[in-house]
């Protein structure tokens, strides 16, 4: 049965009046006042600790988005993001149910396609613009404050963190979106979805270790190191603290490295040489199957809240 | 099309194997006011939305101005002007920028849109608060928003769930004046409610609801003489001699009885009021008062369910 019409017809209207409401909501005073806060303090927390300890280093820029003091800006941006596009997305559709609004929308010639699709599509808008705000801001300070322009190579690296970190946050805005297409109720899908995002950023990476060696037959520790990172990498935030780890830092050319590190291991047990810069294009490859699996997961739970969402009854 | 603009044959919906709506059939011509009228979870609203295309069909079918609503929603949902039980608007948005939102949902043209809004929210007596916040807005502000709404659509067919329940007197006595102009701009309309007296005086047809089934469909006076047979009760009140004998020789009375000094109550099969009136003054009576209570949808419905409870648990 094929449907008469496009199934974006009114997308475009759905979208701009999503980000309107976005952009004049106390919301977005919210997330400004966020935002700047988060620029300045890392940027002054960073500065102080780059002019000591590296000097010479040829990627100094950089080291403004891993090395500050308290927080570097990566693991900020694996914590905050979550939180935000949770917050811009737990109520969505359960909103329109709840101000009865849904069924007077859809009695207008669009589907309901349009609807989610614009809703989604505003939602990443959003977020992007918060993002590229804290990234002008960060590299703006951080000009003035240490007085050495980034080059080429380090601005193609801090773009791809920009783009993996908005992808990220539409992973968690599409899980907010899930929630609040299968929970009519907002509270419920704004603690269902803050659990679920506890668990997989601070619960699975203290346990799954535990769950790999159960199942792991792998006799020598490379083996149950691999089952473990294999389990970690369930989790989303996981994948977007390997993935910033290697874009931003030239000289680690594997995912395992830093845990290997930590363990006390050699790297020229697996051939590579530390500390020996690799081009962009090569960090990236690395980490090619974190961001494929970071945008698999964003698809995969915006199509399970769009099958839902088409199925749903209407009513209140 | 056979001037109905909605016609509908042994519409089913079942959840999980419960028949909601089980097998209905009937039809709306163009420019009747039909009332779909039953207590709450009787399947008025369920019916609405498969009108709609807003829920699927599970059996029979539909024709909205002859598109079918499950394949073709788009062509219907352009024609029909939609106004839900308990409508919500955007509470941050002011009246006339939710109507502006649903213009362009509609795909209205900028100056299209601007004219049609300030004309539909004048028409329903909005046009002072267009700019106010619908946060402010009473239950009926909302409701007469809601048919703003469908008026700006230049909808052919406007379908209303409960529209006037909430209301005060005052508020319902607003919205069914601006329903029966709907009716004189020729939008035929649907409406449902539980509230069976305050639709009657605008419905021109009625099908009563129950249990998913319709149990009675025609106009208020045809539904009264099938269920409470014949039933026009005329009042007389006149002063004179010999008027009773006189009143039960004019044809049609079935009975009359005395209801104090100078008060006949008749039993007829039509409206006997002007016979009776000539009945009165021939005898050189003075006639005081002269009244007809019209079958109420109230005591249709009341006694329908009566005596048919029984068949309806066993059905």
């Amino acid at each position: 049965m094929r449907r008469e019409g496009s199934a974006l017809h009114g997308f475009g209207v759905v979208t701009l009046k999503e980000i309107a409401d976005r952009f004049t909501s106390i919301l977005v005073v919210v997330l400004i006042v966020l935002v700047v806060a988060t620029a300045i303090a890392v940027v002054r927390g960073g500065i102080d600790q780059i002019k000591e300890i590296t000097a010479e280093d040829p990627y100094l820029f950089l080291r403004l988005f891993t090395r500050s003091s308290p927080l570097p800006l990566v693991a900020l941006l694996s914590f905050l993001v979550p939180l935000i596009a949770i917050g811009l997305g737990f109520d969505a559709v359960n909103g329109e149910h709840n101000r009865r609004t849904l069924s007077r929308i859809l009695a207008q010639p669009i589907y309901r396609d349009a609807l989610l699709f614009g809703k989604f599509a505003a939602g990443l808008f959003t977020l992007a613009v918060c993002l590229i705000v804290l990234w002008l801001l960060v590299i703006g300070l951080g000009l003035l404050g240490l007085g050495v322009p980034p080059n080429a190579e380090e601005m193609a690296r801090a773009l791809v963190l920009l783009a993996v970190t908005i992808v990220y946050a539409g992973f968690w805005f599409a899980l907010a979106l899930l929630c609040s297409v299968l929970f009519r109720s907002a509270a419920t899908a704004a603690l269902v979805a803050l659990g679920l995002w506890l668990f997989v950023t601070i619960l699975w990476p203290l346990f799954s270790p535990a769950l790999a060696d159960a199942v792991t037959t792998a006799g020598d520790i490379l083996g149950v190191l691999d089952t473990r990172q294999a389990f970690a990498r369930l989790s989303p935030s996981v994948l977007f603290n390997e993935i910033v780890a290697v874009v931003l830092d030239p000289s680690v050319r594997s995912t395992q490295q830093s845990m290997l590190a930590a363990l006390g291991l050699a790297l020229i047990e697996r051939g590579a040489v530390p500390d020996a810069p690799i081009p962009l294009l090569q960090s990236v490859l690395i980490v090619w199957p974190q961001i494929v699996g970071l945008v698999a997961g964003t698809i995969l739970l915006f199509v399970i809240a769009y099958i839902v969402f088409q199925r749903q009854e209407v009513r209140a | 099309m056979n001037g109905n603009v909605i016609e509908v044959k042994n519409l089913t919906k079942r959840y999980n194997g419960v028949a909601a709506v089980n097998g209905i059939s009937f039809s709306v011509a163009r420019g009747e006011i039909f009332g779909l009228l039953g207590p709450n979870g009787a399947g008025k609203t369920t019916t609405i939305l498969m009108l709609l295309g807003l829920s699927d069909i599970s059996d029979g079918q539909a024709r909205v101005l002859d598109h079918d609503p499950a394949r073709e929603p788009l062509a219907v949902k352009r024609q029909v002007g939609y106004l839900p039980d308990q409508v919500g608007f955007y509470d941050n948005l002011t009246a006339a920028e939710n109507l502006r939102y649903t213009a362009r949902l509609m795909g209205l043209e900028r100056g299209e849109r601007e004219q049609r809004i300030i004309s539909s929210l004048g028409h329903v007596g909005l046009a002072d608060v267009a700019d106010n916040r619908v946060a402010t807005f009473s239950r009926g502000m909302r409701q007469r928003l809601g048919l703003a709404e469908i008026l700006m659509k230049e909808a052919q067919i406007a379908i209303l769930d409960e529209p006037t329940s909430g209301l005060d007197p005052q508020a319902t006595a607003d919205l069914l004046n601006i329903i029966r102009d709907l009716k004189n701009r020729g939008v035929s309309v649907l409406l449902s409610s539980h509230l069976l007296e305050r639709v009657q005086s605008v419905c021109d047809r009625v099908a009563l609801f129950s249990q998913g089934n319709i149990a009675l469909i025609g106009t208020v006076a045809e539904l009264g003489r099938q269920v409470l047979g014949g039933g026009f009760r005329v009042e007389v009140e006149a002063e004179g001699q010999g008027l009773a004998e006189r009143i039960a020789a004019i044809p049609g009375v079935q009975r009359v009885e005395r209801g104090g000094a100078n008060r006949l109550l008749l039993s007829a099969d039509h409206d006997v009021r002007p016979e009776a009136a000539v009945a009165v003054v021939s005898a050189g009576g003075r006639l005081l008062r002269l009244s007809v209570d019209e079958p109420s949808l109230e005591a249709i419905y009341t006694r329908y369910f009566q005596t048919h409870e029984g068949e309806l648990h066993a059905a």
